[in-house]
């Protein structure tokens, strides 16, 4: 065949539809490298629930129990402590709990917990993650003179009330999550657990 | 010698040997008066042959696992032969690399050297920056000390602050509901195969893009101009044997310079390879103070300077974004500068102090970035951020507006 027999129209359609189709199997090889970063089976399996007692820890003391390799804060708070976390809500970002992502229903109250005097919180924080340290006392600390209790994150200077509250200042923007917990009995809780008595 | 040029020829015939050795070395015209900012191009490539040279070498003893990454460090160090000294060229290697690419990068901007026609040339060189800067972070996750673990926390975590798919992305990129095991093999995978590859890959273009073109020099003027009547640029000479033997000498210079902080101070006073890193990773426990590598620290003050919330815009998007549009907007910088002259020799005095204060005011920001940002930190990496940012801004403006001086015709 000469070229001027060339049929251009023909030609075009045939490169067009050769890409097109070329890309859509590009497209679907990427899916298992796209795919293979997600958790492993493994990776979430491993997200089973952790147990603790919850009898020794003295008021106003704390004990970390690792859940999915995270750090969870048990902390029990003295009555004084609960009882200010109710005047707290001028100073706080979130104080109503309107980010119902942040706590499972039955904790979506002022102290965010089953039981007031027990606080159960991810040591996460809700900036850039790291682990914010506790800090009990009613008493003034360096980054805060009015301190009423809570966490302090090192990294960026978060602040949060003993119910995991973000103070207004702070970089995170969100409340520290309350991970799903119940109580087996009187003095054993179940991290990742939401049913009572399961 | 007869024999030699008959090999050459048999070779020319089936690959462009002499033709691509005369196009960029022999018969490639530099312009004759480089000063001592052309000799940190050399040297960041010659950091990459370390850091490629000394990483393939390390893989052979470190194993990828958060059981066992730690310990095999821990392993290279004490019980296999050198393998301090191998272990130091790279992370040392690491902060020279940056030292030179920093250098490199000052030169262009006093010189003018992404101006039409090399903004390609910048555009690939901030490309490689940008990789750079991602291998590096993955790098520094793989000992698995307190301060890889919490770094890579950190940094990843910044990508939970975009808008509903934030806290997907983080977790397909940690591969786990934190970071572990997982996270560190899949950044050992990035950081000795894919990046290294997209890096190498782009200093080829780097390079490509400014043979093409050809060097800039200080004075800005093109050598291009004025040839001699077989098309030669009168104010080039040829690269080899010229520029190859002068860059040796820089290259020993340069390397005294870094074996003194290799074998005397390879941790770099704890700037190099943080205190904390020498603390095997522990999920449960943050360090007192989180700090990034100095060759980070100026993003990273950047990111710490937005803290007010907006309703729409979180303090914690707010900083991500500002770091983010730090890096981007160096991309653009060919199209800001609308100076008739490349050269700050030839430009007016508020250019020039504008970028003496410029770059001071970054190695401020580096080195807040180290340091807790708590009040006076705060306060100065905020003003300078602004300032950052303004350099930038206003810089369509004052180089179009102002006077400018001459630029010779010749070199």
């Amino acid at each position: 065949m000469s070229n001027d027999g060339v049929n251009h129209g023909r030609r075009r359609f045939l490169i067009a539809t050769t890409s097109v189709g070329g890309g859509i199997g590009a497209v679907g090889v990427a899916v298992p490298f796209v795919k293979s970063w997600n958790p492993s089976e493994k990776a979430k399996a491993a997200g089973a629930p952790a147990k603790a007692d919850i009898s020794k820890i003295e008021p106003g003391a704390m004990i970390v129990v690792e859940w999915r390799g995270k750090p969870v804060y048990v902390v029990r708070r003295t009555d004084e402590t609960v009882s200010l976390l109710e005047g707290l809500a001028e100073s706080l970002k979130d104080p109503a709990n309107e980010d119902k992502g942040q706590q499972p229903a039955y904790a979506d109250n002022v102290q965010r917990s089953r039981k007031s005097e027990i606080a159960v919180i991810e040591g996460v924080c809700t900036h850039l993650g790291c682990a914010p340290k506790f800090f009990p006392e009613v008493k003034a600390q360096p980054f805060d003179e009015e301190w009423k209790g809570g966490f302090f994150c090192p990294c960026h200077g978060s602040r949060f009330d003993l119910a995991g509250r973000v103070f207004k200042g702070s970089p995170a923007a969100k409340n520290l999550a309350v991970p799903p917990h119940s109580y087996l009995d009187e003095n054993t809780l179940i991290i990742g657990v939401d049913e009572e008595n399961s | 010698m007869n024999k030699f040029q008959a090999f050459m020829g048999w070779l020319d015939h089936r690959l462009p040997v002499t033709v691509t050795f005369e196009k960029h070395m022999s018969k490639y015209y530099a312009p004759k008066n480089f000063n001592f900012w052309y000799f940190f191009g050399v040297f960041s490539m010659l950091m990459l042959a370390n850091q490629i040279l000394t990483g393939v070498w390390l893989t052979m003893s470190y194993t990828p696992s958060a059981e066992a990454a730690f310990a095999s460090v821990e392993y290279i160090m004490r019980d296999v032969e050198l393998g301090w000294l191998i272990r130091y060229m790279h992370s040392t290697g690491a902060s020279f690399f940056f030292l030179v690419v920093y250098m490199h990068m000052f030169r262009g901007l006093m010189y003018g050297s992404y101006q039409k026609p090399r903004e390609l040339i910048w555009i690939f060189g901030m490309f490689i920056y940008l990789m750079l800067m991602a291998e590096a972070f993955m790098g520094y996750v793989l000992p698995w000390g307190q301060m890889s673990y919490w770094g890579a926390q950190v940094i990843i975590s910044l990508f939970g602050a975009i808008p509903v798919i934030g806290g997907d992305l983080v977790q397909w990129i940690r591969g786990d509901f934190l970071i572990s095991g997982i996270t560190l093999n899949r950044f050992f995978a990035l950081h000795v195969i894919a990046l290294p590859l997209v890096i190498v890959a782009l200093v080829v273009l780097h390079i490509l893009a400014l043979h093409e073109v050809g060097s800039n020099n200080p004075d800005g003027v093109d050598i291009k101009k004025y040839k001699d009547e077989e098309g030669r640029p009168l104010d080039g000479v040829p690269f080899h044997p010229y520029y190859t033997v002068h860059d040796m000498v820089g290259i020993v210079v340069f390397l005294f310079v870094f074996s003194f902080v290799l074998f005397f101070m390879p941790e770099g006073g704890g700037y190099f390879l943080e205190k904390p890193n020498f603390e095997e990773a522990n999920g449960l426990k943050t360090p007192e103070h989180i700090a990034p590598v100095w060759y980070f620290g100026a993003f990273y003050t950047i990111l710490r300077a937005w803290t007010i919330d907006l309703p729409f815009l979180s303090s914690q998007l707010g900083g991500v974004i500002l770091m983010g549009a730090a890096i981007a907007i160096l991309f653009v910088l060919p199209w800001l500068d609308r100076s008739p002259v490349r050269s700050w020799r030839y430009k007016g005095w508020i250019s020039r102090i504008n970028l003496v204060v410029f770059a001071l005011f970054f190695i401020l920001l580096t080195w807040l970035g180290t340091q807790p940002a708590s009040g006076l930190y705060q306060i100065l990496g905020q003003v300078g951020t602004v300032i950052y940012f303004a350099w930038f801004i206003t810089l369509p403006f004052i180089s179009a507006k102002e006077a400018t001086k001459p630029v010779p015709e010749r070199v």
